[in-house]
């Protein structure tokens, strides 16, 4: 049977998370086809239709699905059900938060956040923030995943031709509404598809000291991530944070600087290449997984390694 | 208006936990155990919202084994009303506490289950969502502001690109995200108060709802540890390194 692969977008382009997806769903087998709902998402659609190994892709473009609300996507998820062995969406916050809602109304488990797949029925999910690894075998007719993107590579986007069929939207569900979105601009590369990232913790002490980081990030092209302290001190927005309960990054490259290392911590950035730690503690439990440590005053160091790059 | 607050006992988010040698599982016995941190963050804010005048009873939902009793009156510390422990010894996995709670809510009639976005223990972040669908009402997930006014919530979330808003009707699940708040902590006076309030007991068959596992887990294992690295000794020796041997920039 087919994988329906649940396309995450913004109307305009199709975001990086899908193509992990997609990876997943090779590794489980069977013909795959993409849904891309959305409004006025027709080029979404037509790139979605290049990437290698889809058969499908299935387009409903109304304006009720403008934005992701859990409750339309769910219900037009579950009414194209049928005939589907697997839905997959990437975990991210739009994915975590209309998929269990999908695997309620089919009276299906979900799996959340795979990183490896065993065969059609049996995944591998981290629990207990990574510190152990549990392969689940899922009884159920229908499999309603997410899909950890650290542990997928990125299939390619482009060289398929895959079929665009148009499909009936359901009905406007008219329970939620969106009244605004606060959306955090930067000019670097988004915190999950960087290959490297700077991130910054408590020690930082400031927003404003987040300067220095900016610099550091800018001079590698970094992205810029932080730890929970940070962001409920306010210095960073939310949507930097990094670990158990925020983004699980795998970049070539990790720099955490003023971060001690917390077990919350790690389960978002331990899967990184390469790990460089810079604390003014030489007893910090980052340096146990950092490839390179170095102990010194984060506001010495940073602009001595911005200088040297 | 009625609040219902679900909250699970979980391994406390200090202890490192160890994988079982047999590979079942991880070490649970003699290891310190702890209320959800996301749950006592849904507690407090149901217990703002009492002490703003808006919500009338809060009522905290336990589904496990009979210490869970503990994490309840936990609960009732911070300020719950009354509780109810759905007792079992068994697994229970979220799609199954989600019928549990689909039960009780039926029977309570609340205006708002605020549940935690994730346990720290099998970090599903589902149960919420299945919630909603099951009850057919609206969810506004990971939450860091909760407005209520006029039969709807206006509920502010934290989502991958930032921030966003959402108005959502009433009776309606809201799911905590770190910001939401920071929960209190318990007094003493509020502990004996605690002791004295009423905690009924269930269990799933009375509520008519089986919770046999729908995953079966075959084996848990340890993460791959990373190699001890290097320290160096000054920045030079860091771009060297990250030059030359990591060959990363
Ligand atoms: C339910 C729950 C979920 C959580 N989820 C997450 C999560 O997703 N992500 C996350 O990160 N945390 C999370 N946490 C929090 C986590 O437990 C830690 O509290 C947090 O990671 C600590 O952040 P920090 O390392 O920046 O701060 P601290 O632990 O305070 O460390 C600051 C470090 O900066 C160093 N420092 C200070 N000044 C300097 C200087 N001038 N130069 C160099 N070094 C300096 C100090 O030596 C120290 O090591 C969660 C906690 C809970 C309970
Ligand atoms: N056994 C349980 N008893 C009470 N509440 C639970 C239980 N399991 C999950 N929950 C609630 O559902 C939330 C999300 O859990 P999960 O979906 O398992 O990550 C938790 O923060 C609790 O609010």
């Amino acid at each position: 049977m087919a994988t329906l692969v649940i396309a995450e977008h913004d109307n305009a382009g199709l975001k990086g998370a899908t193509l992990n997806a997609v990876s997943a769903a090779q590794n489980i087998g069977g013909p795959i086809h993409l849904l891309v709902a959305g409004s006025g998402c027709g080029a979404v659609a037509a790139a979605a239709s290049t990437i290698p190994g889809i058969e499908k892709v299935r387009v409903v473009d109304a304006p009720h699905y403008a934005h992701p609300l859990a409750e339309n996507l769910a219900a037009l998820v579950v009414a194209l059900a049928p005939g589907y062995s697997h839905i997959l969406a990437p975990a991210t916050t739009t994915g975590k938060n209309f998929m269990p809602r999908v695997a309620a109304l089919l009276d299906v488990a979900q799996v959340s956040d795979i990183v490896a797949v065993i065969d059609a029925d049996t995944f591998v999910r981290p629990i207990y923030a990574g510190n152990a690894l549990a392969t689940v075998q899922s009884a159920d007719a229908v499999k309603v995943i997410t899909v950890r993107s650290t542990g997928f590579d990125a299939t390619a986007a482009s060289g398929g031709s895959a079929a665009v069929e148009t499909v009936q939207a359901a009905a406007d569900a008219g329970m939620s509404r969106l009244l605004g979105q606060e959306l955090t601009r930067s000019a670097r590369p988004e915190l999950t598809a960087a290959r490297i990232i700077v991130s910054g913790g408590r020690g930082m002490g400031s927003g404003e000291n987040f300067s220095i980081l900016e610099a550091l990030a800018d001079r590698l092209g970094a992205a810029v991530g932080a730890s929970r302290a940070a962001v409920d001190s306010g210095f960073v927005p939310n949507d930097y944070q990094v670990g158990q309960t925020g983004k699980v990054v795998a970049p070539e490259l990790y720099i955490a600087v003023g971060i001690s290392g917390a077990i919350q911590h790690l389960a978002g950035m331990k899967d990184s290449k390469v790990i460089v730690a810079i604390n003014k503690d030489g007893e910090a439990p980052i340096f146990q997984i950092a490839d390179y440590g170095l102990v010194g005053d984060l506001f010495q160091v940073v602009p001595e390694l911005t200088a040297r790059l | 208006m009625k609040v219902l607050v679900p909250v699970k006992r979980v391994v406390d988010y200090n202890v490192k936990v160890r994988v079982k040698a047999d590979g079942t599982g991880v070490e649970t016995a003699n290891v310190k155990m702890s209320m959800n941190p996301f749950d006592e963050i849904a507690c407090e804010e149901a217990v703002r919202l009492k002490e703003a005048g808006i919500v009338t009873e809060i009522v905290a939902v336990s589904i496990g084994p009979a210490q869970a009793q503990e994490t309840l009156r936990t609960a009732l510390a911070i300020g719950a009303d009354r509780a109810i422990l759905v007792e079992t010894a068994a697994e229970v996995q979220p799609l199954a506490v989600a019928k549990i709670l689909q039960a009780i809510a039926q029977a309570e009639s609340p205006q708002l289950v605020i549940l935690g976005k994730q346990a720290i223990d099998d970090d599903s972040n589902q149960t919420g969502q299945m919630l909603a669908a099951l009850l057919g009402w609206p969810q506004a997930t990971f939450a860091s502001k909760v407005k209520i006014a006029e039969g709807n919530a206006e509920v502010t979330r934290e989502v991958d690109g930032g921030l966003e808003t959402l108005s959502i009707r009433l009776p309606a699940i809201v799911t905590t995200d770190l910001r939401l708040n920071e929960p209190r902590y318990v007094t003493l006076p509020n502990i004996m108060k605690a002791k004295k309030k009423q905690l009924d007991v269930t269990r799933p068959e009375a509520l008519g709802v089986d919770v046999a596992p729908r995953l079966k887990t075959l084996k848990v294992e340890e993460p791959a540890k990373r190699k001890g690295g290097v320290m160096v000794k000054d920045v030079a020796d860091l771009v060297a390194k990250l030059k030359n041997e990591a060959k990363v920039i």
